[in-house]
C-alpha cells in the first residue's frame, strides 16, 4: 500500500445559511485502500461526499488530488478529474439500456455518428470483467439492484477514475451481493483505486476497510486503523459522550404496572424488522438505542400503522388493535414525532397555530371544526406551556428554529390528548440549549403519566430518562435493559456485541 | 420477445396499415401511392412540427408554443415579402434565427429558473400569438414567384404520385432528427433528461446547454414548419394554426411516445401523424361523416394509447 494520498481534504468548511455543516473536517484516502467513513444522521457525511464531488463547493479549506488542489464545480468536472460516486439509489437511468448507461456522454463515435456494435461489445466486455454476463442491450430497468450498482461502478471506474465513492452502497443488498461487490471492491483495491466506502453496517467495515474515519456532529473526530480500533472505540466515537451534563439516570418508578398500556408481542416486517416485542407502561419512557439502520425507526412505524406489520398482534389500552394506518393509531390515543422533522413532521408554510391543532382535528373527525377562537386557545397555551420562542401564533413553522419547531410538533400531540407518545430522534439537529429543554420536557410528560417510547442514537440522552432501553442491531431486538443496567456502557456493549 | 420499448411503435405501425387496409378495400382509390403520398404532403408541417414536439416530450417537457411560432413565422414572411419586398431566400434564414432564439430562450428561463415548461410555453404562445396579430391582423397574401416555383416544384413517382417541396423537406427533417434522436451523443442526452434529470446531472450531463438546445430546435422546426405551411396558404395570418401543438402532441402520444419522458421513436411520431391523416383521408372518401369524426376519432386514439402507455409503465418486467 502506498502512502501518498491519491485525495486529501484539510479543514474542510461547509456553511449553510441555517447549519453549519462541516467544521473544519480532515480526509485523507490513499491509492489501493478502502477506507469508511462513518457517522450517524447529521453526522455530515453527505455533506462531505457531496464536497468531493463537486454537487457543493466548500466554504473553505483544501481538496488535493495527487497533491494538486481541485476545484470541482460539479459533478462532471469531479468525474473528469477521476473522482466519481455510486449512490445507494443508483443514479443511473432506468429508461436507458445498460450499455448506454455505461457510455453515456462518452459514446465512442464513428463519422461523428454514434457507433452502437461498439458502445455495446466494449459494454459487454467491460462487465464481463466484474462478472457479470448480461445482455447489454436491455434496458437497466430489467436487472436488480444489485446488478446497477455493479453497472454503476463499471462506469464509475471506467470512467478513469481514481477515487471511487460509495456512497451506502450495501443498503439495499442480501448477504450474497454484498459478498460479490466486496470482492470486486477488493480487486479495485489490488488495481490501486482509492475507494471510500459510506455505510451503517459495522459487520461490513470490519470485512472490507483498511482504515476508517469518523465524523461526529460536523466534526472530525479521528482516523483510524481498522485493525487496532475495537468495535466499542468505534461505537464511543461515532456517538460520543457530549451529553453528560443532563443529568444522571432517573428512573421512573413503575412498579405497580400491572398491566401494560402497550403490549406489541413479535411485532415485525418482512426486510424491515424481524418480530419484535414491546411492552409500554403508564408513566413510564421506554428508549429504543442502537445505530443507525438498526431498526428503530422501523420499529416506531410498526407500531404506529405508518407500515404494516407482517407478523405479531398489538394490544393498546387493553384492548387488541390492528391499525391499518396514523390514522387509527392517533384516534386510539398514540402520537408519532418522526426522524425527518421537515419532511414528514411540519407543514412548514402554515402557522404554529394551524399545525399545532392538526392531531387533535384528525382524532376529533374533520366534520367537528374547532373553532377560532380555541384553536387560539391551545396555541397560546402551549406556546407558554413549552416555553416556544416565537413573536405570534401566526408566523410559518418554517421560521422557527429546529428546537422550537421540535416543541410545536409535541405541542401538536399534546392537544389531542395522546395516552402514549412515540418520539423518533427527538432531539435531532437541535441546538444544545433546546436539547436539555426536550429532555426536561419529556421528563415531565412521563411524571405527568404519559407513556413514551423515544428512539435516539444519543445514547446519554436515553440514559436520563428511560425506565426501560430496548437496544437493536441489524434490524433485531438484540437487548432489552432496566434500571440498574442502564447506563452509556451497557447499551454500547450490546449494540457492538457479537 | 419482443422488446418491451418497441411495443408502443409496433402497436401504432399495425394501426395505421389495419387502417390503411380497411379504407383499401372499403374504397376505390384509397389503397393507393398517390393516396399515401399525399398524407405526407398535406401534413408535412405537421409531421416537422410533431418531431421538434417529439423531442421536447423525450426530455420530459411539453411545447405549447408551436402552434402560435407558426402563425408568426406566416404573418413575419408575408410582410416582408408582400409589403418590404424582400426575397423569400433572404427572409426564411431571418425568420428561422429569430425563432430559433425565441426557443432558446424559452429554454433558459425553463432552466435557471427552474420553472414549468408548461407554462413558459404557455407564455410563449401568448407572446407569439400576439405579437403576430400586432403586426397584422389581417391576412396578407404572398405574391412572389419563388412561391410559385417552390410550390410547382416536385416529381411524380409510382405512376402519379406527388413529391412536393414540402414532402422533400419534411422527410429531410425527418431523416436528420432519427438520426440526432437515436445515433448522437446530443440524442442520448434527451434521453437521460426524460428518464431522471437529477440522476443525468449526477451522471455529468450538462442540462442547461441540452435543455436550451431541445426548446430551441422545437422552435426552429415550428418555424419551418411555418414556412412550409405559407407554401400551401400563400399567406400569412395571426389567428393561422390554431391548436397545431395539440395535433402534434397528439401525434407524438400516439406514435408511442411517453408523454412523461423518456421513452418513444422519432420514427413513431411520422406514424401518429400519418394515422391521423389517415382517419381524415377515411372520412372524407366516405363523403357523408362530418369531418369532426376525425376530432372523436383522434380522442379516442389518444385514450388508448394513454392506457397502453400506463400498462406498460405499470406491468414491470421481472
Amino acid at each position: 500500500m502506498s502512502p501518498t494520498p491519491v485525495l486529501q481534504l484539510k479543514g474542510i468548511h461547509k456553511i449553510f445559511p441555517s447549519v453549519h455543516a462541516l467544521k473544519g473536517v480532515n480526509f485523507s484516502l490513499r491509492a489501493g485502500e478502502i477506507h469508511a467513513l462513518l457517522g450517524e444522521n447529521g453526522a455530515g457525511k453527505s455533506t462531505l461526499i457531496k464536497v468531493m464531488t463537486g454537487v457543493y463547493q466548500r466554504d473553505d479549506g483544501d481538496i488535493l488530488l495527487d497533491g494538486q488542489p481541485i476545484f470541482p464545480k460539479n459533478t462532471g468536472d469531479a468525474q473528469a478529474l477521476g473522482v466519481s460516486t455510486v449512490y445507494q439509489e443508483v443514479n443511473l437511468l432506468p429508461n436507458l439500456t445498460v450499455a448506454q448507461n455505461i457510455y453515456l456522454g462518452r459514446e465512442p463515435r464513428r463519422f461523428g455518428l454514434i457507433n452502437w456494435g461498439k458502445v455495446n461489445r466494449d459494454a459487454q466486455t467491460l462487465l464481463k470483467g466484474y462478472d457479470l454476463d448480461i445482455d447489454v442491450t436491455l434496458p437497466l430497468s430489467s436487472y436488480s439492484i444489485a446488478v446497477q450498482q455493479l453497472i454503476a461502478i463499471a462506469r464509475g471506474v471506467d470512467m478513469s477514475a481514481k477515487v471511487l465513492i460509495l456512497d451506502e452502497p450495501t443498503a439495499s443488498l442480501d448477504t450474497d451481493e454484498v459478498q460479490s461487490l466486496f470482492r470486486i471492491m477488493r480487486d479495485l483495491r489490488a488495481r490501486g483505486i482509492g475507494i471510500v466506502f459510506v455505510t451503517h453496517f459495522l459487520d461490513q467495515v470490519y470485512a472490507v476497510c483498511d482504515r476508517i474515519t469518523v465524523l461526529r456532529s460536523a466534526q472530525f473526530v479521528g482516523e483510524f486503523e481498522t485493525a487496532t480500533l475495537s468495535r466499542a472505540e468505534l461505537i464511543g466515537h461515532m456517538l460520543g459522550k457530549e451529553l453528560a451534563a443532563l443529568g444522571e439516570h432517573k428512573p421512573q418508578t413503575n412498579s405497580e404496572c400491572g398491566d401494560a398500556l402497550l403490549d406489541a408481542q413479535g411485532i415485525g416486517r418482512n426486510a424491515t424488522l424481524s418480530p419484535t416485542d414491546i411492552q409500554v407502561c403508564k408513566g413510564e419512557v421506554v428508549g429504543l438505542a442502537g445505530l443507525l439502520g438498526s431498526g428503530r425507526t422501523e420499529l416506531c412505524r410498526l407500531v404506529f400503522g405508518v407500515d404494516k406489520k407482517h407478523s405479531g398482534s398489538v394490544t393498546f389500552n387493553g384492548k387488541a388493535v390492528n391499525f391499518n394506518s396514523p390514522r387509527d393509531a392517533i384516534t386510539a390515543g398514540m402520537g408519532l414525532c418522526p426522524e425527518d422533522r421537515k419532511h414528514d413532521g411540519i407543514l412548514g408554510q402554515l402557522s404554529i397555530r394551524e399545525n399545532m391543532i392538526l392531531a387533535r382535528q384528525i382524532k376529533q373527525g374533520w366534520w367537528k371544526f374547532i373553532s377560532r377562537k380555541e384553536q387560539e386557545e391551545i396555541a397560546n397555551h402551549y406556546v407558554k406551556e413549552l416555553s416556544i420562542a416565537t413573536s405570534d401564533i401566526e408566523k410559518p413553522i418554517e421560521q422557527l428554529s429546529g428546537g422550537n419547531q421540535q416543541k410545536v410538533i409535541l405541542a401538536r400531540w399534546l392537544a389531542a390528548n395522546p395516552s402514549l407518545l412515540i418520539l423518533d430522534e427527538p432531539t435531532r439537529g437541535i441546538d444544545i440549549g433546546a436539547h436539555a429543554e426536550i429532555i426536561r420536557l419529556i421528563r415531565k410528560l412521563c411524571d405527568q403519566g404519559l407513556a413514551l417510547v423515544v428512539a435516539s442514537s444519543e445514547l446519554e440522552e436515553l440514559v436520563a430518562f428511560s425506565s426501560k432501553v430496548i437496544v437493536l442491531r441489524d434490524r433485531q431486538k438484540v437487548a432489552e435493559l432496566e434500571d440498574g443496567d442502564i447506563n452509556p456502557q451497557r447499551i454500547m456493549q450490546a449494540i457492538a456485541s457479537n | 420477445m419482443l422488446n418491451r420499448k418497441l411495443i408502443p411503435l409496433a402497436v401504432t405501425c399495425c394501426l395505421f396499415f389495419l387502417l390503411f387496409g380497411v379504407g383499401s378495400i372499403q374504397f376505390e382509390g384509397f389503397g393507393t401511392p398517390r393516396v399515401f403520398f399525399n398524407l405526407l404532403s398535406d401534413n408535412a408541417f405537421l409531421i416537422i412540427a410533431a418531431v421538434g414536439m417529439t423531442f421536447v416530450i423525450l426530455s420530459g417537457g411539453i411545447d405549447l408554443s408551436v402552434g402560435a411560432v407558426i402563425a408568426l413565422t406566416g404573418v413575419v414572411c408575408s410582410v416582408l415579402i408582400s409589403k418590404y419586398q424582400w426575397h423569400p431566400l433572404l427572409v426564411f434564414p431571418v425568420v428561422l434565427i429569430g425563432g430559433t432564439a425565441f426557443g432558446a430562450i424559452m429554454g433558459a428561463i425553463i432552466h435557471y429558473y427552474k420553472m414549468q415548461p408548461f407554462i413558459v410555453t404557455l407564455a410563449g404562445m401568448f407572446f407569439a400569438r400576439g405579437l403576430a396579430s400586432v403586426i397584422s391582423e389581417e391576412s396578407i397574401p404572398i405574391e412572389h414567384e419563388f412561391y410559385n416555383d417552390v410550390s410547382a416544384f416536385g416529381f411524380e413517382i409510382l405512376g402519379d404520385a406527388w413529391i412536393g417541396s414540402s414532402t422533400i423537406i419534411c422527410l429531410m427533417v425527418l431523416v436528420v432528427a432519427i438520426i440526432a434522436a437515436h445515433y448522437t451523443r446530443f440524442g442520448g442526452r434527451v434521453y437521460a433528461i426524460g428518464g431522471d434529470a437529477n440522476s443525468s446531472a449526477l451522471m455529468g450531463i450538462p442540462l442547461a446547454a441540452t435543455t436550451i438546445h431541445i426548446y430551441a430546435i422545437s422552435s426552429f422546426l415550428a418555424t419551418l414548419a411555418g414556412i412550409v405551411y405559407s407554401f400551401y396558404t400563400f399567406s400569412g395570418y395571426s389567428l393561422a394554426a390554431v391548436g397545431v401543438e395539440l395535433d402534434a402532441i397528439a401525434a407524438v402520444v400516439i406514435g408511442g411516445t411517453l408523454l412523461t419522458g423518456g421513452y418513444g421513436y422519432m420514427f413513431g411520431t411520422l406514424m401518429g401523424v400519418l394515422i391521423m391523416g389517415v382517419v381524415q383521408t377515411y372520412i372524407s372518401f366516405d363523403g357523408t361523416l362530418s369531418s369532426w369524426w376525425t376530432k372523436i376519432v383522434i380522442g379516442g386514439l389518444l385514450f388508448c394509447f394513454i392506457a397502453l402507455q400506463q400498462v406498460l409503465v405499470r406491468v414491470k418486467p421481472r
